[in-house]
């Protein structure tokens, strides 16, 4: 399939008195149509700063961006200011994290989502306000055609998450940007609002980029998951591999503390040991090598030396993954997978 | 909303009322003696007894107080003797309510002392306040969208050599340079709309209310500045930026909405505060307004006046508070009235 978007060597940098924070150094992925990607990684990870990249956000700061973004063929960071603006909220949408800090609170919802909608598209107010309240429908709020007179204060934070959905898609954007989009949501609303968004996807055929701490999210939707660490993918491939035979100390941390893949009765919750690397002054060699409680399994100093390639691993040619362990397969199969859930060590033996 | 109203104007009449005791308790608690002033320095002990008894000084002071009181509500007779005004009806002056008391050195009530200054004030404070909002909001959004350039850095600068300043020094700056020596403009001097018309009270007004304005506007540049630059990162703007909204509309319809809202509370305070008059604008320009009025009542011991100012002063903030606690209600849809 060919991909719809590809992001390749993409580095965001923002110079600092401190020096330079390499928030995303080196970012290379694919999506196409209609597909799922999952980001996941620790918080500071790069995930935000990476993604806002593709919707040009940084410009006008003081951040650098390098590398390559293309969206059907055009490379997004070659483009004008202007000819960006056009496509931001049109093509790529973002949904927020956080929708109550990210809605503005002197605006009411009907006005935030129609202002949207009429920057990309010639039409009378009240045309905009019935294109509204068919979205506001769609999301399922009730008695949307009053709702969208509340102010963000005045709506629950499902429903305020909901309104940013609508709002991202009011122009239905061939890409959708979900940073985070259920963390603040208890977990009934957590699964309707993931509903929605695979049945709105379903029926535009939209990409999405579905960023989240939430590994059993990402179970759930995507089809492509993409492992970040320290601003770099550390391991990347199909979704179903990447859960079944992960090859990266820092993904198997990742999966032992993960709530809904531990199984409370046969495994502990594991949290990763140590924290999150400064980006500022990132670790020598693997940057996660610090916290890697594998690193004795690999001769010498290599861990500490040596950055490893993003090299396809054991099982399949699109898998990839950064580490210098000989045989990860079999440490995963010994040591993680016994704490893990029964039903993926049934599934991956 | 209108119970809320009624809440806050009572509580407002309750501070109002705390104010004039706790007024009256410190000019009291003063170790001058009022009827020495009123009297004169060549004054006999026995003189300056009957001072004070025809002064109503010799009441104690939570009389006084009541009667100061209930001259505000229902009006009273000066002087405050009874006797006194039995014996000799021709000097009798009704001070109607609100009263605000009797100035004995100017014979006059200190509502017709305050009837003849407050229009110079209020004119000073009106023209003050338009110069220093467009000044202080344009260069404070200016110097916030060019953020770090040499546009932000000199108008940073130049608000801290207004701060710098005294008023006084810039007064007479002004005075003796654009009104003396270069002459480009006229020695202001109050002329109100009735005297000279609109542009005569304009030209007259627009030196002292400049310097006024020019502290308020160098405070107002920066908490503009600031604030334009802190709502500028709140997450929203970023949401205004992704759904594709042109640069300039990010900035004035969802950054200014944000940031010049606090703005109103300041403004409405500074206000206040400058109806009570500008003493040293005033005095410097010699503007018969509220602040030399005070000036005055303080220097010659003119116990009433000072009361009468110092309690209308009051009564402004606490009015302004109210107000704009009310109109937050309707700027800032989060607040709802209760
Ligand atoms: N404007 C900036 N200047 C300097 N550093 C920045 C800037 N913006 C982000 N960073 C840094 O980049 C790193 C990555 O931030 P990012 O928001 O992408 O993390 P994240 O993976 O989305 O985390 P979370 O899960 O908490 O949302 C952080 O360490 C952050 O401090
Ligand atoms: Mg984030």
């Amino acid at each position: 399939m060919e991909a719809f978007l590809t992001v390749d060597d993409l580095k965001v940098h923002f110079p600092t008195v401190d020096g330079v924070v390499k928030a995303t150094d080196g970012l290379s992925f694919g999506l196409a149509r209609g597909k799922t990607l999952g980001i996941v990684g620790e918080s500071g990870s790069g995930k935000s700063v990476s993604s806002s990249a593709i919707l040009g956000l940084h410009r006008g700061t003081n951040a650098v961006v390098s590398g390559e973004i293309r969206l059907d063929g055009n490379n997004l960071l070659a483009l004008s200011d202007e000819e960006m603006r056009m496509r931001r909220g049109k093509e790529v949408a973002m949904i927020f994290q956080d929708p109550l800090s990210s809605l503005h609170p002197y605006f009411t919802i009907g006005n935030q989502i129609a202002e949207a909608y009429l920057v990309h598209h010639k039409v009378s107010k009240s045309a905009a306000r019935t294109r509204v309240v068919e979205m506001l429908d769609r999301v399922g709020i009730p008695q949307a055609d009053r709702r969208l007179n509340d102010y963000p204060h005045q709506f629950s934070g499902g429903m305020r998450q909901r309104a940013m959905i609508a709002m991202a898609l009011i122009n239905d954007p061939s890409l959708v940007i979900a940073d985070e989009p259920t963390t603040a949501l208890d977990v009934t609303v957590q699964a309707q609002i993931l509903d929605l968004l695979q049945d709105l996807q379903r029926d535009f055929n939209t990409a999405i980029i579905l960023i989240t701490h939430d590994l059993g999210v990402v179970a759930e939707m995507a089809d492509d998951v993409l492992v970040m660490y320290a601003g770099r993918a550390v391991e990347y491939g199909p979704c179903k591999e990447i859960l079944t035979h992960p090859e990266m100390p820092y993904t198997w941390g990742l999966l032992s503390s993960a709530p809904d893949l531990t199984a409370s009765t046969s495994g502990r919750l594991l949290p990763i040991p140590g924290t999150p690397p400064s980006l500022l002054n990132p670790p020598s060699g693997c940057p996660f090598h610090p916290r890697c409680t594998h690193r004795d399994k690999v001769p010498g100093d290599l861990c500490r030396t040596t950055l490893p390639e993003l090299l396809p691993g054991h099982h399949r040619e699109d898998h990839t993954k950064r580490c210098h362990l000989a045989d990860p397969d079999t440490v995963f199969r010994t040591e993680i997978l016994p704490n893990l859930a029964p039903e993926l060590v049934e599934e991956s033996s | 909303m209108w119970a809320y109203i009624v809440r806050r104007c009572a509580v407002g009449l309750a501070l109002l009322l705390a104010l004039t005791l706790v007024t009256f308790a410190l000019f009291f608690a003063s170790p001058v003696d009022p009827a020495r002033f009123a009297c004169g320095k060549n004054c006999s002990e026995q003189q300056r007894d009957q001072a004070r008894k025809a002064l109503g000084y010799d009441k104690p002071v939570y009389e006084q107080w009541g009667n100061f009181v209930k001259g505000v509500v229902v009006g009273r007779d000066f002087p405050a003797d009874p006797e006194l005004r039995a014996a000799a009806p021709e000097v009798v002056t009704h001070c109607e309510a609100p009263c605000l008391g009797y100035s004995h050195l100017n014979a006059r009530t200190v509502n017709e002392l305050v009837k003849d200054a407050a229009p110079v004030s209020i004119s000073l404070a009106v023209v003050a306040l338009v110069m220093w909002l467009i000044g202080g909001v344009l260069f404070g959004i200016l110097a916030a969208v060019t953020k770090g350039s040499f546009m932000d850095r000199g108008i940073v600068g130049l608000t801290l050599v207004a701060y710098a300043f005294p008023t006084f020094f810039i007064a007479v700056f002004f005075l003796k340079y654009l009104a003396v020596k270069w002459q480009v403009m006229p020695y202001p001097a109050y002329t109100s709309i009735e005297e000279g018309g609109i542009a005569a009270w304009m030209l007259n007004l627009l030196m002292p209310s400049f310097t006024l304005a020019l502290v308020f506007m160098a405070g107002y540049v920066r908490m503009t500045r600031a604030f334009v630059l802190e709502s500028m990162t709140e997450d929203y703007i970023r949401t205004a930026r992704a759904k594709g909204l042109q640069g300039r509309k990010v900035l004035f319809k969802h950054g200014l909405r944000a940031a010049l809202t606090p703005l109103v509370t300041m403004v409405g305070l500074d206000f206040a505060a400058l109806l009570a008059g500008a003493i040293i604008t005033e005095s410097v320009f010699a503007y018969p307004g509220l602040g030399l009025l005070t000036v005055q009542a303080s220097a010659a011991y003119d116990l009433p006046t000072i009361i009468g100012v110092v309690i209308l002063a009051g009564s402004f903030v606490i009015l302004a508070n109210i107000i704009v606690d009310i109109s937050y209600a309707f700027i800032d849809p989060r607040v709802r009235l209760g």
